[in-house]
């Protein structure tokens, strides 16, 4: 269908045999392989693609590449609908939908621009007024207006089924991008033998040379090039891959797209992948980006860079325009010109300069193209399309009105340096070209043409071949021989006079940043109000802010920014990786789902799901949360557990506590130091319970430690913990106490624990392990037994969480289920169940046992009411600092009991506490840490935090939940809910 | 994006370590020690621009502490030594 119309006979670098269809806002359209869908919209005639951000203006593509401001369209359907993607860099493909957004019913017509009254509310500083302003409320009114009206595309909220990928590459050197300095510095760097990566956001490789006549010179270049640097042997060229950003130790992020070759998900193929590659050196070869020129409604639809004519002129064959004016302060438009007169488009050229390149005036002589001297545009005219342009010609003596319907503009090129500041660099501004260039780079990082400034093609090939023999010398693989550095096309002309400050027409808009809607009465205004600094201006305009970076609007606000402040000073501004946006997708990668993080699972886990186990998440653990025999909910079934702990006897999974192996000569001063109270005489066969604090005194964990043997000890710790207890052991052997001979290792894996807990837990082991003395002579509270029981090695703890008699056993992890099992079965008389964490957590809680919720790393010990423990005679780690004074404050919040008083009611965790009588305002003197239904009180208890305290024990007190509208009144009691004088235990 | 070279495994990401702080005044005593010396130790730190003696655990590989030279301003290692052998040059 290259009858588009649009689309030029001949010429082009489409494949014209391969038509390829596509649906735009609806539309069935046609165009060609090989174009973009910016450029086969372009060759069906369409120029409106979009309306701005703020002001619902109309908009058209103003470039053909990845600076592209204006063309953001939602791609796809259904889970695959992607918002916010530049039509310029979207290659075409088969079946490719594609929609306009920030306009409704449609672009065409959009309800937003008809409504009056909206644009003077969004001006300049309106963000920043409304959002940091003092009546920060005013955020929770404009929001939801905000939102549904200035905006972009809109995400969906279906599930991806695309896959993503990430991968981990080596390179010797990384060559970024593919124009000529690129390929020119690649090939130079590869012939030595180096891994050369060169990667190229296009998919084509070529750069600015794309942008030349398809029969011309520069063309048998490029392919010349091309075929050079594939020619090496070890240079990967990697098409469709865009740097994102650079990092320190030379790792740079990659993103490839495969979306052009619609990937299969079920197969494996992912969609996009994030490269993480090391490299040894980086040329940067990345280019430059022209920038508009600042003059009234520049924004017109039709109103396009000089270079992106270009492009779309001799790379697609397309036409952006019928008749055409070429606006400019530099020599590099007169291509623009002279190529679109070529192609039989009469062409304007308004140059606000007094010369040029004597060759372009030569040309454009022939050419017929009527050249205007100290011209400048003043006005685009038109609305959804341009249709002419006013100028002041003779540096403004006279005004002429041109008819058109492509304008093109260049106000100079700004060089693609992002990628060069990410590393923490600043770039330099530079007078030839009134821009910014990269100041200094990093050890082992070079550039090469237009990003340094270069841009005559003769200067950017000799600096690339210079740019490659220096990358791959540094990467310790020199260049074996060095391509010609001899021009064998027309150079680039460079002439180029400073814009200077644009002539403003009352009424009409001058646009710097198009994606974010800031014009030049932006700048004005923010210059007005003191906002003058880059940093300011970008925060109070937006300027800059939009997924672009400012592509096409810093450097134009920068310096119409230092013409009102009637100074040079080069301020630049900071660019931040990603150099273009990227998927969430692909930043995530395989991370999703199950993926998402490790999941760990005890031994019993099989056990569990086959028996009725419902399973809650715990940190990385999955764990058995409830069990279905005790109820269908966990607030029914954790009650039976606990009666059935509390009246027979349970057994509960408990593998996911951390569980360290020490051996070693001094383990028994080892463990005095790290406990506060004493470890030092622990003989073997006894167990004791013990907490640990960091050096600041708060508390780290607690647990129990066996004595197995002399110098053999058995550490538990908390689930939560476990791998900062396990940290914190060696990094105290490594470090500070080198000269204790200890070993720690960490047994976690390796042993499964099970807790055996209530009145007939004795009974119950007897008949599950017949044979062995479990009378309380021979296995006392606090005692621990090594055994060995029919080949399996036991090791048979008696303590107690839930405060009932209770044993807990530890076996290797291959004979879990065997014991599991036996347990249930033999004691099946006795009415053993299974119970599961939710019981867990509430039996201690009765019991006043603090846990991970009450351990939280800020409470000290005497705050939750274990100072007694610590002891007096020994030094232990945290000791020092316990004693600060406002530590030991008497009003500091510390552990109480608390019981509902209102039976219809409930407790809940994160309830703020307040004295009976007192305002419910603030943060209050305490919360609520831990909540469980009691079944031996009936009713709710919790576990808390209150100021000062046990004194209060017996008050009143509010329990305020604003999330629920709540208040409820509780009375604080002792932690210690049930049988405080401990003879459970005991028996 | 650092590489650090472990003595024992060799060159490895970052990634399988974590930063453990610090390394450049000792740790006082067991014991011994006032207030204010443990304050110091646990609480105040130099912020300094260059060279950073500092404790990474190779957590996710042999568990060894180490104790790396850091150019805080461009994240140049200098020096990865085991943390009990370490000396300083
Ligand atoms: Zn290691």
């Amino acid at each position: 269908m290259s009858g588009a119309s649009h689309r030029l006979p001949t010429g082009g670098r489409v494949q014209r045999g391969e038509t390829i269809e596509f649906e735009f806002e609806g539309r069935r359209l046609a165009g060609l392989r090989g174009d973009t869908l910016a450029s086969a919209l372009l060759a069906n005639g369409v120029t409106l693609v979009g309306r701005s951000f703020k002001y619902h203006r109309p908009r058209g593509f103003l470039a053909a590449g990845v600076e592209e401001p204006n063309a953001l369209m939602t791609l796809g359907n259904g889970a695959r609908t992607t918002p916010n993607v530049q039509a310029t860099v979207t290659e075409l493909r088969s079946g490719l939908i594609a929609r306009c957004q920030n306009a409704w019913p449609s672009v065409n017509f959009d309800l937003k621009a008809v409504l009056g009254g909206f644009a003077p509310l969004l001006g300049a500083g309106f963000y920043y007024k409304t959002f940091m302003g003092p009546r920060r409320g005013s955020w929770m009114f404009y929001e939801p207006f905000i939102r549904r009206a200035a905006g972009l595309g809109r995400a969906q909220h279906k599930s991806d089924p695309d896959r993503y990928e990430t991968r981990h590459a080596h390179a010797d050197v990384l060559v970024i991008g593919a124009g000529p300095a690129g390929l020119a510095a690649a090939a130079a760097a590869a012939s030595g033998g180096a891994h050369v990566v060169l990667v190229e956001q296009d998919f084509v490789p070529g750069g600015s040379l794309l942008g030349t006549p398809a029969t011309s010179a520069h063309e048998k270049w490029r392919l010349k090039l091309v075929a050079a640097a594939q020619a090496q042997p070890t240079l990967e060229l990697l098409l469709r891959t865009t740097a994102l950003g650079v990092y320190d130790g030379n790792m740079v992020a990659l993103l490839e797209r495969h979306d052009h070759a619609s990937c299969d998900a079920s197969r494996g193929e992912a969609r996009e992948v994030v490269v993480t590659l090391r490299t040894r050196s980086i040329i940067y070869a990345t280019g430059a980006l022209e920038q508009p020129l600042l003059f009234g409604d520049n924004d017109r639809p039709g109103v396009m860079l000089a270079s992106a004519a270009r492009t779309y002129l001799n790379r697609y064959a397309v036409a952006a325009g019928r008749r055409a004016v070429v606006a400019t302060n530099n020599d590099s438009a007169w291509h623009t010109a002279l190529d679109l007169a070529a192609a039989g488009i009469p062409v304007t050229l308004l140059d606000q300069r007094t010369t040029a390149d004597a060759a372009l005036r030569e040309g454009a002589a022939k050419a017929g193209i009527n050249i205007h001297w100290q011209a400048r545009p003043l006005r685009a005219l038109g609305g959804k399309a341009v249709t002419g342009v006013l100028a002041a010609l003779e540096s403004g003596g006279r005004e002429q009105r041109f008819d058109c319907d492509l304008l093109c503009m260049s106000g100079g090129w700004m060089p693609a340096a992002h990628l060069t500041t990410h590393t923490g660099r600043k770039l330099i501004h530079s007078v030839g070209i009134d821009a910014f260039m990269p100041a200094g780079l990093d050890a082992g990082h070079f550039m090469a043409g237009a990003v340094s400034g270069h841009f005559a093609l003769s200067a950017a090939l000799i600096e690339a071949v210079t740019a490659g023999a220096a990358a791959a010398a540094w990467a310790g693989r020199p260049a074996a021989s060095l391509p010609p550095t001899h021009l064998p096309v027309p150079d680039q002309a460079c002439g180029f006079e400073p814009a200077g400050a644009p002539p403003l027409r009352a009424g009409s808009k001058a646009f710097v940043d198009f994606q974010n809607d800031v014009t030049l009465n932006d700048l004005i205004a923010a210059h007005d109000e003191g906002y003058e600094s880059v940093e300011h201006l970008k925060r109070y305009t937006t300027l800059g802010m939009g997924t672009d970076q400012g592509k096409t609007s810093n450097i134009n606000a920068i310096r119409q920014m230092n013409l009102l402040r009637s100074t040079s000073a080069a301020e630049t501004t900071t660019f931040r990786p990603p150099y273009v946006p990227v998927s969430v997708g692909a930043l995530v990668g395989r991370a999703i789902g199950r993926h998402f993080r490790p999941i760990r699972r005890s031994p019993l886990h099989d056990w569990h799901v086959a028996n009725g186990g419902v399973l809650i998440e715990a940190g990385p653990w999955l764990r058995a949360w409830y069990y279905r025999w005790a109820g269908n909910s966990a607030a029914e079934a954790y009650r039976q557990e606990m009666r059935v702990v509390r009246t027979a006897v349970g057994v509960a999974d408990v593998s996911s506590l951390g569980k360290i192996d020490i051996q070693g000569p001094d383990a028994a001063e080892f463990l005095n130091r790290i406990y506060v109270n004493g470890f030092a005489a622990l003989a073997p066969g006894k167990a004791r319970y013990g907490v640990m604090l960091n050096d600041d005194a708060s508390v780290l964990d607690d647990g129990t430690t066996a004595c197995l043997a002399p110098h053999r000890y058995f550490m538990t710790t908390t689930t939560a913990q476990a791998g900062e207890v396990m940290s914190w052991l060696e990094f105290l052997l490594q470090t500070a106490w080198t000269d204790l001979a200890v070993q720690v290792v960490s047994v976690t894996d390796q042993w499964v624990g099970m807790s055996l807990a209530g009145p007939k837990a004795r009974v119950a082991l007897e008949l599950a392990l017949p044979g062995i003395d479990c009378s309380d002579a021979s296995v006392p509270y606090m005692s621990v037994r090594e055994l060995e029981y029919e080949g399996m090695p036991l090791r048979l703890l008696r303590l107690s969480f839930s405060g009932e008699l209770a044993y807990e056993l530890y076996v290797p992890a291959d004979h879990g289920v065997a014991l599991w099992e036996r347990l249930l079965a033999r004691a099946a008389p006795l009415g053993i169940k299974p119970y599961g964490l939710e019981a867990l957590a509430s039996l201690r809680i009765e019991k006043g046992h603090v846990a991970g919720l009450e351990l939280d790393h800020r409470n000290t010990l005497d705050d939750l009411g274990l100072g007694k423990m610590a002891s007096r005679d020994k030094p232990y780690i945290g000791r020092e600092l316990r004693g600060r004074p406002e530590l030991q404050a008497p009003e500091r919040w510390s552990l109480v009991g608390l019981e509902c008083l209102e039976a219809a009611q409930r407790l809940r965790g994160g309830a703020i506490l307040f004295a009976d009588g007192e305002p419910q305002v603030g943060h209050g003197r305490g919360y609520i840490t831990s909540v469980t239904w009691s079944t031996e009180l009936d009713k709710y208890i919790a576990l808390g935090l209150y100021q000062g305290g046990l004194k209060h024990v017996g008050e009143t007190v509010n329990c305020a939940y604003p999330l629920k509208n709540e208040s409820v009144r509780a009375r604080l009691v002792s932690p210690l809910f049930i049988d405080k004088e401990g003879a459970r235990l005991r028996v | 994006m650092l590489i650090i070279p472990c003595p024992h495994c060799g060159a490895r990401d970052y990634t399988e370590f974590r930063y453990g702080g610090d390394a450049s005044r000792p740790r006082p005593a067991h014991g011994t020690g006032t207030v204010n010396e443990w304050h110091d130790y646990v609480f105040v730190f130099d912020n300094p621009k260059g060279i950073h003696r500092e404790y990474w655990q190779h957590v996710q590989g042999c568990r060894q502490w180490l104790v790396v030279e850091r150019n805080t301003a461009t994240n140049e290692l200098s020096r990865a030594q085991l943390a009990r052998e370490a000396t300083r040059t």
